[in-house]
C-alpha cells in the first residue's frame, strides 16, 4: 500500500468567487444547451441549417473553454479554484443545494477535452451523416450531450454532477438507438439505459450518504467534512460511487452494455463511448480524492476493478472481428488503466487524467477513422472483409497509424508517456498490479496491431462490388487534427506540467520507489510492446486471413468472441433470477392474493345461490318455515327457563 | 280455566294445520282468522284468571288489525282471482329464485 497523506495535507475544494472572464462560464453550458434546446424544437426549418449551427455552439464553447484556461493559467496556482453561483436549486430545511459551477485545473483539462475533441467530431459528423434524413436531430441530440457532459464536469456539487451524469446517460441512449429502425440498435440503446441505471443507483446511494453523513453534497462542504468522518462512512461511500463509476465507465461487473453500444453512428462512439462519457467515472473517482484518500478500503477496490477490466478487455478485443467492437473492447481496457491510476492514490491521479486525455485524442482518432474504412466500405465493419485498404485510404490510414502508435505507445507519441506513467505508478504500488499492467500493455499492442495489419495491410478481401474511396474534407480534417495531437498529446507532461496544473486538486506525492529504475522500467514495457506487435504479425500479417471467421478454435478465443460470457453471466446470475423472481412473484399475486379475494367472493356468491334457492315462491312453505322457526324459539325459551 | 287454554290451543293448531295443507286462500285466510282468534281467547281468558285487563285490551288490538288484514287480504285475493281464474296459493309463486 502506498503512504496515505496524512489528512491535513489532502486538498480541501475552497472556491472564491467567480470575476472577469471566468464569470461566463456559465456560457459553457449554456451555449450547446441552447443549441440542442433549438434544434430540437425548431424542428424541419432548421433542417437546412442545423449541423453548422451544432457544431458552431460546440466550437464557441471550446473557444470560451481556452479563454477561461488561459484566464486561469494568469492566477496564481493556488488560486485556480473559482465558484460561479448561479442559483439555489434546493433549499427544504437542512438541506440546500446550489447550482453551482467550479472551475478548477481539473474540470477546465475536462472541459477542453469535450468541446475540443467534440468541436472535431462535430464536424466530421456533417459529413458522416450527410446523407441521413435526421441528421438536425443527430446534431440536437449531440448538443445534448455535449451540454450534459459539462454540467457533469463543471457541477460544484454532487447534486449538480447527478444532473449531468444523468443527461449524459440519456444522450447516449438516444445516440445508440439512433438508428432505431434496426432491432439490434433499439436492443443495444436499453441495455445501455438499464445497466448504466444500476450504476446510477450506486452513485445516488453514495449522494444520499453524504447527505446523511456530512448535511451536505457540495464538493467544498464534502471535503471539509470527510477529515472527520469514520472510515466505515466513507469506505462505504467510496464502493458506493465506484459502483456509479462501472456503470457509466463500462468496468467490470457493469461493463457488457459498451460493445452493445457501438450499434450507434461512429462519431457517436467515437465522442461518447470512447473520448468522453466513458471517462465520466475517472472523473469521479478523481474528484472525489478527498474520499478516497481516507477510505484505502474503497481504493483497493478499484484497484482490482480497474486490473480486472484492463485485463478483460484486452482479451475480448482479441477475438472480435467487428473494427468497431474491437475498439471497444479496447476503450474498455483503456479505461481500466485510468482507474487503476485513479485507485491508486494521489501517486495516479494526475497520471489518469492526463492519459484520459491522450487516449481521448487517440482513441476519437482511431474511432472516426474506423468511421472512415466503414464509410469507404458500404458500412461493412467485418474486418475479415478489408484488408490491403493502405493504399486506397492514404489519410485515414495514416491517421490510424498515429493513433495506433499513439495507444500501443510506441516511444515519443503521447500514449507512451501516459501509459508508461501509469505502469510506473502501478509497479510503484505493488510488483502484481504492475506485472497486469505491463501484461495488459503487451496484449493491447497485440490486437491493435492485429486490426491494423487486418484493415490496412495483407491481401484484398472485400466483394468486386464494394469501391473504396477517401472520404471527404470535412471528415478528413478531424483525423488530421486528431492525429497530430495523438502525436503531441506527451507535451503535457513536460517537466511534470499536468502534475504541477492538477496538484491544487488531487496533491501531489512524491516518485514511487520502484524496483527497477524508470529508465529500465520503460525498455522493459517497450520490449513487452514489441512482442506483442510481433506475435500479432506472426500471427495475422504473415498467414492468409480467412473471409469468414474459422470455427475450430480453442476455447480461450471462443470465450473472447463472447465477450467472455459477460452476458452469459450476467444471465445467469442477474437476469434469470430476477425473471423467476418476477413469475414467481406474478404467481403470488395472481394465485394467493388474487386467491383470497376471489376465493372468498365465489364462496360467498356460492353460498347466495344455495340459500336463494329458499325462496321457493309457495307461501304454505314459508309459513312452515315460520312455523318451525316459531316452535324452534318457544321451545328454547322453555329449556332457558327451566335451566 | 284450564280448558280455556286447551281450546285455545286446538283452534291455534287446527288453524295452524289449515294454513300448512290448505291451498286454497280463502281457506288459508280462515284458518289465519281462526289462529288469531284463537289467541284471542287466551288473551281473555289469562286476563281473567290474573284479574287485569291487558289480556282484554290486546284482544281488541288484534280485532282490529284482524279488520283490517281482512280488507287487505280480500282485495288482493279478489284480484289474484280475477287476474288467474284461480285461488291457489300454490298457482301464485312466481316471487322465487
Amino acid at each position: 500500500m502506498t503512504p496515505l497523506l496524512a489528512a491535513a495535507e489532502i486538498p480541501v475544494v475552497a472556491p472564491v468567487a467567480a470575476d472577469g472572464v471566468l464569470a461566463w462560464a456559465w456560457l459553457l453550458v449554456a451555449l450547446p444547451l441552447a443549441g440542442s434546446v433549438i434544434l430540437l424544437v425548431g424542428g424541419r426549418f432548421t433542417d437546412s441549417f442545423g449541423h453548422w449551427l451544432g457544431t458552431a455552439t460546440a466550437a464557441a464553447s471550446f473557444v470560451l473553454g481556452v479563454t477561461i484556461f488561459v484566464a486561469l493559467l494568469g492566477r496564481p496556482a493556488d488560486d485556480r479554484s473559482i465558484s460561479q453561483h448561479l442559483w439555489t436549486w434546493f433549499d427544504v430545511g437542512d438541506f440546500q443545494v446550489s447550482m453551482e459551477l467550479l472551475v478548477d485545473p481539473l474540470s477546465l483539462l475536462f472541459v477542453l477535452l469535450i468541446t475540443g475533441v467534440g468541436s472535431l467530431i462535430h464536424l466530421y459528423s456533417v459529413g458522416y451523416m450527410a446523407h441521413d434524413p435526421r441528421r438536425r436531430r443527430f446534431f440536437g441530440y449531440l448538443n445534448l450531450f455535449v451540454a450534459a457532459m459539462l454540467m457533469l464536469v463543471l457541477a460544484g456539487d454532487y447534486v449538480g454532477l447527478f444532473l449531468g451524469w444523468e443527461g449524459v446517460g440519456l444522450a447516449s441512449y438516444l445516440l445508440i438507438g439512433f438508428w432505431q429502425h434496426k432491432p439490434s440498435a433499439a436492443a443495444a440503446a436499453k441495455k445501455a439505459f438499464v445497466m448504466n441505471r444500476v450504476g446510477d443507483m450506486g452513485l445516488s446511494l453514495a449522494i444520499m450518504t453524504m447527505f446523511v453523513a456530512f448535511g451536505t453534497t457540495a464538493y467544498a462542504g464534502v471535503s471539509e467534512a470527510a477529515s472527520g468522518a469514520s472510515e466505515a462512512t466513507l469506505t462505504a461511500i467510496g464502493i458506493l460511487l465506484l459502483v456509479g463509476a462501472c456503470g457509466k465507465s463500462a468496468q467490470v461487473p457493469l461493463q457488457g452494455w459498451l460493445l452493445d453500444a457501438m450499434e450507434g453512428p461512429t462519431p457517436v462512439s467515437a465522442l461518447i463511448h470512447a473520448a468522453t462519457m466513458v471517462t465520466a467515472g475517472v472523473y469521479l473517482i478523481v474528484r472525489s480524492n478527498f474520499i478516497y484518500e481516507l477510505a484505502p478500503t474503497a481504493q483497493t477496490v478499484v484497484v482490482v476493478v480497474a486490473v480486472v477490466t484492463l485485463l478483460w478487455g484486452a482479451i475480448i478485443g482479441c477475438a472480435k472481428d467487428d473494427i468497431k467492437k474491437a475498439l471497444a473492447g479496447s476503450t474498455m481496457s483503456q479505461i481500466g488503466y485510468m482507474m487503476l491510476a485513479a485507485g491508486l492514490g494521489v501517486a495516479g491521479y494526475a497520471f489518469a487524467i492526463f492519459h484520459l486525455i491522450t487516449h481521448g485524442f487517440f482513441k476519437a482518432n482511431m474511432f472516426l477513422g474506423a468511421g472512415s474504412v466503414m464509410h469507404a466500405m458500404d458500412d461493412d465493419v467485418d474486418m475479415r472483409h478489408y484488408g490491403g485498404l493502405r493504399k486506397l485510404l492514404p489519410v485515414t490510414f495514416l491517421t490510424f497509424a498515429f493513433g495506433y502508435l499513439a495507444i500501443i505507445g510506441f516511444p515519443g507519441f503521447s500514449g507512451f508517456w501516459s501509459k508508461d506513467l501509469i505502469i510506473e505508478v502501478a509497479f510503484g504500488h505493488s510488483t502484481l498490479v504492475g506485472l497486469a499492467a505491463l501484461l495488459g500493455a503487451g496484449i493491447t499492442a497485440f490486437y491493435m496491431t492485429r486490426l491494423m495489419l487486418m484493415t490496412f495491410f495483407t491481401d484484398r478481401r472485400w466483394e468486386p462490388d464494394v469501391h473504396p474511396h477517401e472520404s471527404p474534407k470535412v471528415m478528413t480534417i478531424p483525423l488530421i487534427v486528431l492525429a497530430a495531437l495523438s502525436l503531441l498529446g506527451g507535451v503535457l507532461v513536460i517537466g511534470g506540467w499536468i502534475g504541477d496544473f492538477l496538484e491544487p486538486v488531487v496533491g501531489h506525492a512524491p516518485h514511487p520507489e520502484l524496483p527497477v529504475p524508470a529508465i529500465v522500467l520503460t525498455l522493459i514495457i517497450t520490449a513487452v510492446v514489441a512482442v506483442g506487435v510481433a506475435l500479432a504479425w506472426l500471427l495475422v500479417g504473415r498467414q492468409e486471413v480467412p473471409r469468414t471467421a474459422p470455427q475450430d478454435v480453442s476455447f480461450a478465443t471462443r470465450a473472447a468472441r463472447a465477450d467472455l460470457y459477460g452476458d452469459a453471466i450476467n444471465d445467469t446470475l442477474v437476469v434469470r433470477p430476477g425473471a423467476a423472481l418476477t413469475r414467481g412473484l406474478v404467481g403470488f399475486d395472481s394465485g394467493v392474493v388474487d386467491g383470497a379475494i376471489e376465493g372468498g367472493a365465489r364462496g360467498i356468491g356460492g353460498l347466495s345461490g344455495a340459500l336463494r334457492m329458499l325462496q321457493t315462491g309457495y307461501v304454505r312453505s314459508y309459513a312452515l318455515s315460520i312455523l318451525v322457526g316459531v316452535i324452534v324459539v318457544v321451545l328454547a325459551l322453555l329449556v332457558v327457563n327451566w335451566a | 280455566m284450564t280448558e280455556y287454554v286447551i281450546l285455545s290451543a286446538i283452534l291455534f293448531t287446527i288453524g295452524a294445520v289449515g294454513v300448512l295443507v290448505r291451498r286454497n286462500a280463502l281457506v288459508v285466510f280462515m284458518c289465519v282468522e281462526l289462529m288469531l282468534n284463537a289467541c284471542n281467547l287466551a288473551f281473555v281468558a289469562f286476563a281473567r284468571q290474573h284479574g287485569n285487563l291487558d289480556g282484554q285490551v290486546a284482544a281488541f288490538f288484534v280485532m282490529v288489525v284482524a279488520a283490517a288484514e281482512v280488507v287487505v287480504g280480500l282485495a288482493i285475493i279478489m284480484t289474484i282471482f280475477r287476474a288467474r281464474r284461480s285461488a291457489s296459493v300454490d298457482d301464485a309463486s312466481l316471487l322465487r329464485y
